[in-house]
């Protein structure tokens, strides 16, 4: 059951760092919808499918619109919503198996068109909700119940992956801090292009990483998410790169680049286009 | 006596003027009032390969491509070996002698120094003016039908506008000329008789295109593909404005999603592509059916599977349009059968998309997306876009669970929701409880009793047989259904562009018939196998060579198929 709706039959398990991004999100939000004084109904929330995707049905107060589509569609279902409506603001959640493995092909086009929307990914390195195979994230070598000898391929590095399509806005954080998260996402969702927002959301049932994220001094674990440091200039192209190529996870803002976007690009384009009627159309026609 | 009707096919190179003399011949033929027809096929290459277009003109109404031909133009060797079998026992075959020589092979042909008398009138260019002027002088066309044409085409208010016309009647009379003094002669064609209504000469991709623009069309996004790939391009150069999105996107995945996004949010969206494309939407059309989001998707179809015949026309898309996707579904299929009727099915997709809040399949063909035909003027003051009932109550509203259709909430109004591919329950929430997958199933397909307002045709009803083609095979089979009739055989005629939902009072009629014959572009009998799961006596004609029906073979096969029906009735 969700707030909302008693009939709903959909749990996070215990402790599953999506509750955390939920969170988030609503703060996130609510924050937006009381800054610019537009109603909740303004936004839109586009889900992959996978654990995290559950997201849009389990979101608490007042609702948003919401699409629960297709695996690994989120990207081109955004596209068309933001394109036909470019007033709503549009979100996106899905999991790592979701966006980085079947719905991969997706992300540069919308790279490249800087398409004004923000995307909220759930990295758990694991495809939970089928219960626990290998993930783009695992790494190599990691045994899961579809590589039982151990992965035989590396994993994909999504942050330097983003940077390299040209993602215009690039964060990281993990689930433990929503009120943290919420901020970044609203950065996102105020940044004028494409925007992706990547959690570290441990799944607690098949690869729980809080220890390691957050660190254990009695066990002498150094965390492995680590904010990033306060000179790093997010606009600068290199420093992000640099960033990246430490083996630690940041967290903060990456990157960020000021582009025209997709519906700026679209509104220009068409400003010298000579728009014609159906009925003049039919004219070229005429014998 | 004089002739009503005559074919010629052009037939060379690409790029050696085959596709712009045909479209000359039959523009200025369709301008002085004479029905036209092209019919052509292209090689799946850039530059060069063998290439043919055909034009049919006829004082009277044209429905099929024509059976044989009258005359064969050929600009290479090759051309004239792989077309000349095709041509009528008193056909004649223009080549272009500068490029071979048929010698005493060719007792029923002359040859043309095509580009030597067109330089010799001081245009080069009018190369297609030559070959054009000598097919009228063999059919006893005027050349001031021709002229007309040439005045209207370069009177584009250029200072050198009066010269290039006058070197290209030149060139129309050189090549009337040199047909003149070969002393063959075709046949007088009679003088036309031009409609009193206006007219356009458009392809049917064309007219599907204008038809959904005609509709509201505000969002089209497309991945290029032959045959569809010249929607895209006219959608890039004519729907683009405000309020509207047009856009190449980067797979059939990416397009079906996107306009699936776009109809969630409000627009009236569409795409449009061919076989493999098609396949690859169809996990989204099942996502369109299950959370109910009006979009129209266009499959102009070509010969399958897989890349198939990228060139070529069949009619082997049925079964997957009806049935996209995984799961109980079955899409609304509208099959327009003529360039007319291209125009009026994309108007009628996007209405049922609207109206049932759901995907809608218009189901093209190669030969009718490519075929360029006069048609009358569709009158687009009548034509009524239909909108989706858009919700405008209050919050918690539960869209999915009325039994029927139920107004839509939009983004940024009342009534937020979860459009979901799960089965859901009414707000749109997952749910996997056994009354809900029934009633959401039930829903889904009971909404499809608003789009019984298919308009069918039939003649001699009476008959205990009827011939019913679909789609673009409709042409051939109508002139075939002629011939038997005139040859006394009583058989009846059914059609209908609307193939699902197919209009009530027609599958009555049907379900009443001893046989329904029906001539169709696929192996398996696509169409027939659908009629006979409805109670419907049916049978095919089949073809799957890639071309369209030939009307004459097609009657004699309709012919003894009757006749073998009444035989097998006096028997019994």
């Amino acid at each position: 059951m969700s707030a909302k709706n008693p009939e709903y039959d959909f749990k996070w398990c215990p402790g599953c760092g999506d509750f955390g991004v939920r969170r988030a999100l609503e703060f996130a939000l609510t924050a937006r919808s009381q800054k610019y004084e537009l109603p909740m109904s303004n936004n839109v929330v586009v889900a992959g499918i996978g654990c995290s995707g559950n997201l849009v049905h389990l979101l608490e107060g007042d609702q948003p619109f919401g699409i629960h589509g297709i695996h690994g569609r989120t990207l081109p279902i955004a596209f068309g919503i933001k394109m036909a409506r470019q007033e709503l603001n549009v979100v996106v959640v899905a999991g790592d198996g979701d966006f980085l493995s079947i719905g991969a092909e997706h992300l540069g086009p919308q790279a490249q068109r800087n398409l004004n929307v923000t995307c909220v990914v759930m990295d758990n390195g694991v495809y939970g909700l089928t219960k626990g195979q290998s993930s783009p994230t695992t790494h190599i070598g990691v045994k899961t119940s579809s590589t039982p000898f151990g992965k035989i391929e590396d994993p994909v590095k999504p942050l330097s992956l983003y940077l390299e399509l040209g993602v215009s806005f690039i964060a990281s954080h993990y689930s433990s801090k929503p009120k943290e998260l919420a901020g970044l996402i609203e950065q996102a969702m105020d940044h004028p292009g494409f925007a992706i927002v990547h959690v570290q959301s441990p799944c607690t049932t098949y690869n729980d990483t809080y220890e390691a994220l957050k660190g254990n001094k009695a066990k002498g674990i150094e965390p492995l998410a680590v904010p990033i440091p306060a000179d790093h200039d997010p606009t600068d192209y290199k420093q992000a790169e640099a960033l990246l190529s430490q083996p630690t996870i940041p967290v903060g803002v990456v990157y960020r680049a000021e582009r025209t976007t997709m519906d700026a690009r679209y509104v220009q384009m068409i400003a010298g286009v000579r728009e014609r009627t159906p009925e003049a159309l039919a004219k070229t026609y005429a014998i | 006596m004089k002739s009503r009707d005559f074919v010629v096919r052009f037939a060379g190179e690409g790029g050696q003027g085959v596709v712009t003399s045909a479209d000359a011949l039959a523009r200025a033929a369709a301008q002085v009032g004479y029905h036209v027809y092209t019919f052509a096929t292209f090689p799946s290459q850039i530059l060069g390969g063998p290439t043919w277009t055909q034009v049919r003109i006829s004082t009277e109404p044209v429905q099929s491509q024509g059976d044989s031909l009258d005359i064969l133009v050929a600009f290479n060797r090759y051309a004239y070996d792989h077309h000349v079998s095709e041509l009528r026992e008193s056909g004649v075959v223009v080549y272009n002698s500068e490029d071979f020589e048929l010698g005493s092979n060719g007792d029923r042909s002359f040859g043309i120094a095509v580009d030597q008398i067109a330089k010799s009138v001081n245009n080069p260019r009018a190369a297609n003016m030559v070959v054009i002027g000598a097919v009228a002088q063999l059919v006893d066309m005027p050349l001031t039908y021709l002229e007309g044409f040439v005045r209207k085409r370069f009177t584009r208010g250029r200072d050198e506008d009066a010269q290039v016309i006058e070197s290209n009647i030149k060139a129309l009379r050189a090549g009337g000329e040199a047909a003149r003094k070969s002393g063959f002669v075709i046949g007088e064609l009679e003088p036309p008789t031009p409609p009193a209504y206006e007219q356009l000469l458009i392809r049917g991709n064309e007219a599907l295109a204008l038809g959904a623009t005609a509709a509201g069309l505000n969002f089209y996004v497309g991945y290029p593909i032959s045959p569809a790939t010249t929607i895209l391009v006219w959608m890039e150069n004519n729907l683009a404005g405000k309020g509207k999105f047009v856009h190449q996107v980067s797979s059939e995945i990416e397009a079906i999603t996107a306009i699936i996004g776009a109809g969630y949010a409000g627009a009236k969206s569409m795409t449009a592509t061919a076989g493999p494309g098609f396949s690859l939407m169809s996990e989204g059309l099942g996502l369109a059916w299950m959370a109910e989001i009006p979009c129209v998707v266009i499959d102009v179809q070509r010969g399958g599977p897989a890349t198939g015949l990228p060139t070529k026309t069949e009619q082997s898309d049925l079964l997957t349009a009806l049935h996209p996707a995984h799961g109980d579904v079955r899409l609304p299929v509208i099959a327009p059968g003529t360039v007319e009727e291209c125009f009026y099915a994309a108007v009628q997709a996007l209405n049922w998309a609207e109206r049932y809040q759901g995907p809608v399949i218009v189901l093209s063909e190669m030969a009718l997306a490519e075929r360029s035909q006069n048609i009358r003027r569709p009158d687009l003051a009548s034509i009524k876009p239909e909108r989706r009932q858009i919700f405008a109550g209050t919050n918690g509203y539960h869209r999915y669970d009325a039994d029927e259709v139920s107004p839509m909430p939009l983004p940024g109004g009342p009534g937020a929701y979860v459009a979901n591919a799960s089965e859901h329950d009414g707000l749109g929430d997952t749910t996997h409880l056994p009354e809900r997958h029934i009633r959401g199933t039930e829903r889904r397909f009971g909404k499809l009793v608003l789009l019984n307002d298919g308009s069918f045709e039939t003649d001699d009803a009476d008959s205990p047989v009827l011939i019913m083609p679909w789609g673009g095979s409709k042409g051939p089979a109508r002139e075939a259904y002629n011939l038997l009739r005139s040859a006394g055989i009583d058989v009846g005629w059914a059609y209908t562009m609307f193939l699902h939902p197919l209009p009530p009072k027609l599958l009555e009629l049907l379900r009443q018939k001893e046989l329904v014959i029906v001539p169709e572009l696929n192996y398996q009998g696509q169409w027939s196998s659908i009629l006979r799961s409805d109670g419907v006596k049916a049978e095919s004609i089949r073809q799957y060579s890639g071309l369209p029906f030939n009307a004459s073979e097609l009657a004699d096969k309709l012919k003894s198929r009757v006749k073998q029906h009444q035989g097998r009735k006096v028997h019994a």
